[in-house]
């Protein structure tokens, strides 16, 4: 037998190896990461190296095809699609997981207590049902339309829309996931080493942060990744309606939207933010089927 | 280690009664309730083994979770080391929970995936002592010792392990707080027959060394006979006989006790062929409806009329002796 208390100790920091070392032998999930980092450095630094504004208008130069001075062409203002696509990247992607992150608390919270604390489930079931009967679409427009004034004369026009957005589809989101993790915990509060844990005295709150949370991570990991992807495609869609960031201010899905009506001239512009908003969304899916192999210690081993 | 009254009773359960409400109907009502333990009464002498034996679904498991008080009693006293369990404040129980542990039946379920062996060993740790970590990790590893794994499993995952293994884990857990009183809930059910026996002889080693109290609940009887010092027999949610082990499996009295001891399958086939089996007719009731009178009156082979009328006292018939039956009852 070997010196102890240091062999204790330093596999306690590898446990995150093993974890990133399961995660990289997922080739989808390893490619996923790749391309999702891909796409957030080139949002995130891209317009340090690339100089055109993406609120130029160059009017001489508009509904122009890719070349070397414009990567992806130019809209019907002449504006530099590629700097748009970059612009609108970052409001996309940050509306997407700071929404999903808000759903996702949300609805583990809602999910935790309603399965865990028998009082709670009743009432906090109704509330989820609640919500998943309100037609979402024209909620939505209500929240927005009601609260764009108000959070704009706060936060200004760009801010207060950032917040509005992200609560708006965070606070219609968080419903299958509370209905999933509810599931859950009801099924793992039944389980001996719950008892276990009673029997030794564990208090209710540790009970939830040591038992109950670490074994519902595989459906929380499985409805963030999809709920990035639903945060965009809502955000998208809502810019699409018009309902968004205000017309000059460029998100994908706001692209989308003004190039449809050149669908016919210049296909190539709806294809651009299209295809950024899908890889993310499959990249992000990819990612967190491996986090989730990865997080569990039974499929690690293998 | 037969019955003497010198010692003190360890655990002492009075009148216990644990009913679980069934709720049905469109308004889910109560409609009724499983009397899944129905007034039970025992003592555990300090350093002994109570055996706890009947046929499944009798309530052996419930009267070992409502004794840690894992579920809320019905009814009853339920005393450990003089303190009461049963009407203790969540606060009271939790300063009480080092004294009495539990090892559970099925080592796979009754350990947390997700954790370690040393977070799991340490987790009782944790909850009720102040030490550093490096403290609580010597205390592991010296747990790990004391029943019989390697120190360099301290950091590999349940799933990792075979259930003997396993079962060995629950038992370092169960041990850490040095307790006084161990609940072994049919903790050799769900293992091999060669590890039954490892893991069996582990628990009389470490009673031996530690001074342990359990309350072995199992329904193999050849293994309680091999452990315990007193034997109860439970039949739907009541003790039908309690008494020293070799009274018990020399002379039972109740007839429930003869027919279950007739079922033990005799190892010498000359032997075997001349056993004769006490084969009970039927189901056992419901126990949410059980029968009037004696319990075991739809299946007695001796059932008389006072039987089905009059419910047996749960009495002392011969020194250390209790049975709960009309064929001994003298008043």
């Amino acid at each position: 037998m070997t010196d102890t208390p240091v062999e204790i100790r330093k596999p306690a920091r590898s446990q995150w190896w093993d974890v990133w070392d399961q995660f990289r032998s997922h080739t989808g999930a390893f490619w996923g990461m790749v391309v999702f980092l891909i796409i957030v450095f080139a949002v995130l630094f891209g317009p340090l190296l690339w100089h055109i504004d993406p609120t130029y208008i160059d009017i001489r130069a508009r509904n122009q095809g890719p070349s070397l001075a414009h990567p992806m062409g130019t809209d019907q203002l002449g504006r530099d699609t590629f700097a748009r696509m970059m612009a609108g990247g970052r409001v996309s992607l940050a509306v997407g997981m700071t929404a999903m992150l808000l759903a996702l608390v949300l609805g583990t919270l809602i999910g935790v207590l309603a399965g865990y604390f028998k009082k709670l489930d009743g009432p906090l079931m109704r509330l989820t049902d609640l919500f998943l009967a309100l037609p979402l679409l024209p909620l939505l427009l209500v929240i927005i339309m009601l609260f764009r004034e108000v959070l704009s004369a706060r936060f200004g026009p760009e801010g207060g829309i950032f917040i509005l957005m992200v609560s708006a589809i965070g606070i219609t989101s968080w419903m299958q996931t509370a209905r999933i993790v509810r599931g859950d915990v009801l099924a793992l509060k039944e389980r001996e080493f719950v008892l276990a844990a009673r029997s030794i005295g564990t208090p209710n709150r540790r009970m939830v942060t040591r038992h109950i949370l670490p074994n519902v991570l595989s459906p929380i990991m499985v409805s963030a990744t999809l709920g990035i992807a639903t945060a965009i495609i809502t955000e998208s869609s809502l810019s699409f309606l018009g309902l968004g960031f205000p017309p000059d201010f460029p998100t994908w899905g706001r692209l989308l939207f003004d190039s449809v009506d050149y669908l016919q001239q210049s296909p190539a512009r709806v294809i651009w933010p299209g295809m950024a908003i899908s890889l993310t969304v499959l990249a992000v899916n990819y990612m967190g089927d491996g986090l989730r192999d990865a997080l569990d210690p039974r499929i690690r081993g293998r | 280690m037969a019955f003497d009254g010198a010692r003190k009773p360890l655990v002492a359960v009075d009148d216990l009664k644990m009913h679980f409400p069934i709720y049905g109907g469109l308004l889910r009502r109560r409609v009724g309730e499983v009397k899944a333990v129905d007034g039970i009464s025992f003592e555990i002498m300090e350093g002994e083994t109570l055996g706890l034996v009947g046929e499944s679904g009798c309530g052996k498991s419930t009267v070992g979770r409502a004794l840690l008080r894992l579920y809320e009693l019905t009814g009853g006293t339920v005393k450990i080391d003089d303190y009461d369990i049963a009407h203790a404040s969540p606060e009271e129980l939790r300063k009480m929970r080092p004294t009495m542990q539990m090892i559970f039946q099925d080592p796979q379920a009754s350990l947390n995936p997700r954790m370690t062996v040393a977070d799991i060993i340490g987790e009782p740790l944790r909850e009720h002592q102040k030490g550093s970590a490096l403290e609580r990790e010597d205390r592991v590893l010296e747990l790990m010792d004391q029943v019989g794994l390697n120190r360099d499993f301290a950091n590999r995952y349940p799933h990792e392990f075979s259930g003997g293994q396993r079962q060995r884990i629950g038992i370092a857990r169960a041990l850490a707080l040095n307790p006084k009183f161990i609940v072994c809930d049919e903790p050799i059910a769900a293992l091999d027959v060669s590890i039954q026996a490892q893991v069996v002889n582990l628990l009389e080693e470490l009673q031996d060394r530690l001074g342990l109290t359990y309350l072995f609940i199992s329904h193999d009887l050849s293994m309680v006979r091999h452990i315990a010092d007193r034997v109860a027999v439970m039949y739907l949610g009541r003790i039908a006989e309690l008494a020293p082990r070799d009274d018990l499996y020399a002379e039972p009295l109740h007839p429930y006790t003869q027919a279950l001891l007739s079922a033990v399958p005799e190892p010498d086939p000359s032997l075997e062929s001349k056993v004769e089996r006490i084969i009970l007719r039927g189901d056992v009731p419901s126990p949410s409806n059980p029968p009037k009178g004696c319990n075991f009156c739809t299946r007695c082979p001796l059932v008389m009329d006072i039987c089905t009328k009059r419910e047996p006292q749960f009495q002392e018939v011969r020194p250390g002796r209790f049975v709960a039956c009309h064929l001994f009852e003298n008043t």
